[in-house]
């Protein structure tokens, strides 16, 4: 689906031979540009939390939402609605709506990773979906890839880099995709992955890469087990709101013959349903915002992990050419050619890039796990509210018939 | 401590009774086996020397649980009207599968040691049974006590009584109400034992879902080694998760409590149902006095008159083999005289008897109805208040989890 995960560096020449300008400059020299204005923040919520806000002050805002579906004779599709304000000036208007289905994100993410190789882009949700065990129309289904395409625009449109994208920029903006020229790239470079396979072999990966590299597997697996988790809980989660809603029943049905008791126990099934309500509530939370969030991450994961081996394949490109041009030098004493030393400053360009990327997903993880697990406590915490308030109140309805009771009985 | 208010000179307004302790003893049963056993300890104190502040050491002794048994048969015998109060369970039932079903379990043994309380309290209260000189007897006097009870002769009265009960008869003109009762404490054991099962499996399955968040702990202490900024709120945010797993316990032991209320009560229905089965049995035998009694007469009126209104062997002997002697005949219907005379002395004993458990017994089941419906309500209050300190505990855990994750 993505042949450019595998993205050897001499494609990298094609794009820039190709007049896509490559960002090569660190990203606080692009987030220079961003404080000169600033917007509404009304855009995005969660902006008062996000760590760039108060340093980069931002001027591109994008949201995904109101999803759409088309029936036509060939196909069924979603389409999405991707409003855009700005105040750049790569932008002719200051506000844009257009409507994108996932193959166009798709389209975007190629283009992305096509002309920023250096930089890591952000995942798209999952493209493939079991038939059949999935509907991919269904509304839960379609609301958490709505969700997830929204995440992905708001990281390009944070990026300081990759938000001065001229395909971002078309995305946003143009009526309609020209998609053709995108296509064309790609067969381009699925040649020159055939071309490069085998080439060099890295020397020595530096030890911070190294670091980075576990880092992601082991984080990986443990999103795994998080997830893994999370699902027990839904399952056994499951299974006690099936018995629960059994033990409501029992209630209802013994309140049938009873007289005096008939109103406590009643209230006691009526108690229990709400109960079976809010833990409803909380299951469906966990399933369809929280699980998604892990999923994307262990994507976020593979992304990065992309961008090191291109470091790593650009490191051994630099190392090989070297290696040539000093047994070169050895034998007829030729200077050592420019090429080389192109290759020194791509992989230069490459290190840095990472390492400020890193430090963003760094950053940007912190945030989205805080945000995650607070969400989850509060949900739990809303949960056990709901069903407090509601044997709260079973609780003075019995007791009032109880005093009444007594007075009666003083009587 | 189950509340209970009831007017009169019960026994308990003399006594004040409680079971102490419980204690794991063995010794040798009858077979010369060896056995291992359970002993309660009773403790007793006059009221009067409570209330003027005497506080002298209570009386006690020991009683097994087999010996509550024999008090209960004894009463319900002696006291066929009464729906007398159960005994705690002697096998633990309707346990979700985590408890322990051992007999000896200690846990066990202490809601026991609680529910023979509750059954002596409970006796001592009611207006009829506290005042049995046996209950006196069994509270007061540890050695003896066993064959007071067998002098009696509870048991041959029990025996023709179980046997009876046993065996299926009809009422022909079944009271109504009693009837309703008897569907009533059918309803009642039906309702109770679904509610004991239905709660076991959602215990099984809450403690299921509380256990699984452990493993959160355990995955946010790793993770939060290879953190940096994250590190210390993930690891105590774990803590808070294996505390939250914990918690389960102490809730679920708590929640016994109210299952052995209810269970008190499927048991009571057992108690209700053979009030009005005794009843039906009264009943009954009314009714075949009545009927043998109508036969008799019917026979006399045959004899007398000679005429033959139902077609008998007898009838077609007579008319085959001639008339019996006048002597004979007057014979025979000075016995049929007797007999009569015996049949309605017995229908008019068994009509009093009849009615008079039926005016007892309806006394008893509608103290027995209010009684229910005031423990009921007190249960259910008491469970709405566990549910909302496990949702305090719940919401106390995950403030505390996400005041950590906050801090990450």
């Amino acid at each position: 689906q993505r042949p450019s995960a595998l993205c050897p560096p001499s494609s990298q020449e094609a794009t820039l031979t190709n007049g896509t300008p490559v960002e090569t400059s660190s990203p606080a020299s692009a987030s220079s540009l961003f404080n000169r204005l600033q917007l509404d923040n009304d855009l995005d919520a969660d902006g008062r939390d996000d760590p760039y806000a108060s340093t980069e002050t931002r001027d591109l805002f994008v949201t995904v939402d109101d999803p759409k579906k088309h029936v036509c004779t060939m196909e069924t599709y979603i389409t999405y609605r991707v409003s855009t304000k700005t105040t750049r000036i790569e932008f002719d208007l200051p506000e844009y709506c257009v409507r994108r289905r996932y193959q166009d994100f798709d389209w975007l993410r190629i283009k992305l990773e096509d002309s920023q190789p250096t930089h890591l882009i952000p995942p798209l949700p999952e493209k493939f979906v079991m038939k059949g065990v999935v509907d991919r129309f269904s509304e839960e289904f379609v609301e958490t890839r709505k969700k997830a395409l929204d995440k992905f625009l708001k990281r390009i449109a944070d990026h300081p880099v990759l938000s001065f994208n001229q395909h971002l920029n078309t995305f946003l903006s143009a009526k309609d995709l020209n998609k053709r020229q995108g296509l064309a790239l790609l067969s381009k470079v699925g040649e020159s992955v055939k071309n490069v396979a085998g080439g060099y072999k890295l020397r020595a990966r530096p030890p911070e890469y190294c670091a980075m590299g576990d880092y992601l597997d082991t984080f990986s697996q443990k999103l795994g087990t998080i997830d893994r988790i999370t699902q027990r809980i839904l399952k056994e989660q499951s299974e006690y709101l099936t018995e629960l809603r059994e033990y409501g029943t029992v209630y209802s049905s013994w309140a049938e013959s009873e007289e005096e008791l008939q109103r406590p126990l009643e209230g006691m099934a009526g108690c229990v349903t709400m109960y079976c309500r809010a833990l409803e509530d909380q299951s469906e939370n966990m399933s369809q915002d929280f699980l998604p969030v892990l999923r994307e991450y262990v994507l976020y994961i593979e992304s990065m992990k992309n961008v090191l081996r291109k470091r790593d394949q650009s490191q051994a490109e630099y190392e090989g050419r070297l290696e040539a041009a000093v047994v070169h030098k050895q034998e007829d004493r030729t200077p050592i050619p420019a090429e080389v030393e192109r290759c020194q400053d791509k992989m230069e360009c490459f290190n840095a890039d990472l390492k400020a990327d890193w430090e963003r997903w760094q950053s940007n993880k912190r945030h989205d796990f805080k945000q995650l697990l607070t969400g989850m406590a509060d949900k739990n915490i809303l949960c056990y509210e709901k069903c407090q308030a509601g044997w709260e109140s079973l609780i003075t309805l019995l007791q009032d018939k109880q005093t009444e009771d007594k007075m009666s009985e003083t009587n | 401590m189950v509340q209970m208010v009831e007017e009169g000179s019960t026994l308990l307004c003399r006594m004040e009774i409680c079971v102490a302790e419980a204690e794991k003893r063995s010794g040798k049963n009858a077979m010369s086996m060896q056995e291992t056993f359970t002993a309660y300890l009773i403790e007793t104190r006059p009221m009067d020397a409570v209330a003027e502040g005497r506080n002298p050491a209570p009386d006690s002794l020991w009683r097994r649980y087999s010996e509550f048994e024999l008090l209960r048969n004894y009463l319900i015998v002696t006291y066929p009207y009464i729906v007398v109060p159960p005994l705690p369970e002697k096998r633990a039932e309707f346990v979700w599968h985590k408890l322990s079903a051992d007999n000896m379990d200690p846990d066990f043994v202490e809601r026991r040691r609680v529910g023979l309380e509750n059954f002596l309290l409970r006796v001592a209260l009611h207006p009829v049974l506290s005042n049995d000189k046996i209950l006196y007897h069994f509270l007061t006097e540890e050695h003896g006590w066993k064959d007071v009870v067998y002098e009696t002769g509870f048991q041959a009265k029990a025996d023709s009584r179980l046997r009876a009960l046993s065996a299926t008869f009809r009422v022909r003109n079944p009271v109504k109400r009693f009837l309703e009762m008897k569907h009533y404490s059918d309803q009642l054991q039906s309702h109770t034992s679904q509610l004991l099962r239905a709660r076991a499996r959602v215990a099984d399955r809450l403690y299921g879902v509380y256990k699984v968040h452990g493993n959160y702990g355990r995955v946010f202490s790793e993770w939060s080694a290879m953190e940096k900024e994250m590190g210390d709120g993930l690891q105590s945010a774990g803590h808070h998760m294996d505390a939250y797993a914990a918690s389960i316990d102490d809730i679920l032991e708590e929640e016994e409590h109210y299952a052995d209320q209810i269970k008190e009560y499927l048991f009571y229905a057992e108690s209700l149902r053979a009030v009005c089965r005794k009843h039906e049995l009264a009943q009954f035998e009314l009714e075949m006095s009545s009927q043998d009694l109508i036969s008799k007469k019917q026979q006399r009126e045959e004899l007398a008159t000679g005429i033959v209104r139902i077609f008998s062997l007898k009838g077609m002997t007579n008319k085959l083999f001639g008339q019996e002697a006048p002597e004979q005949r007057e014979a025979r219907l000075k016995l049929l005289e007797e007999l009569i005379t015996e049949g309605e002395e017995s229908v008019k004993e068994k009509t009093v008897e009849c009615q008079e458990h039926v005016e007892k017994a309806w006394v008893d089941m509608q103290r027995f109805k209010g009684q229910k419906d005031r423990d009921l309500r007190e249960a259910l209050i008491n469970y709405a208040v566990m549910q909302i300190n496990m949702c305090k505990k719940g919401i106390q855990v995950w403030s505390n989890a996400k005041e950590c994750f906050l801090k990450m």
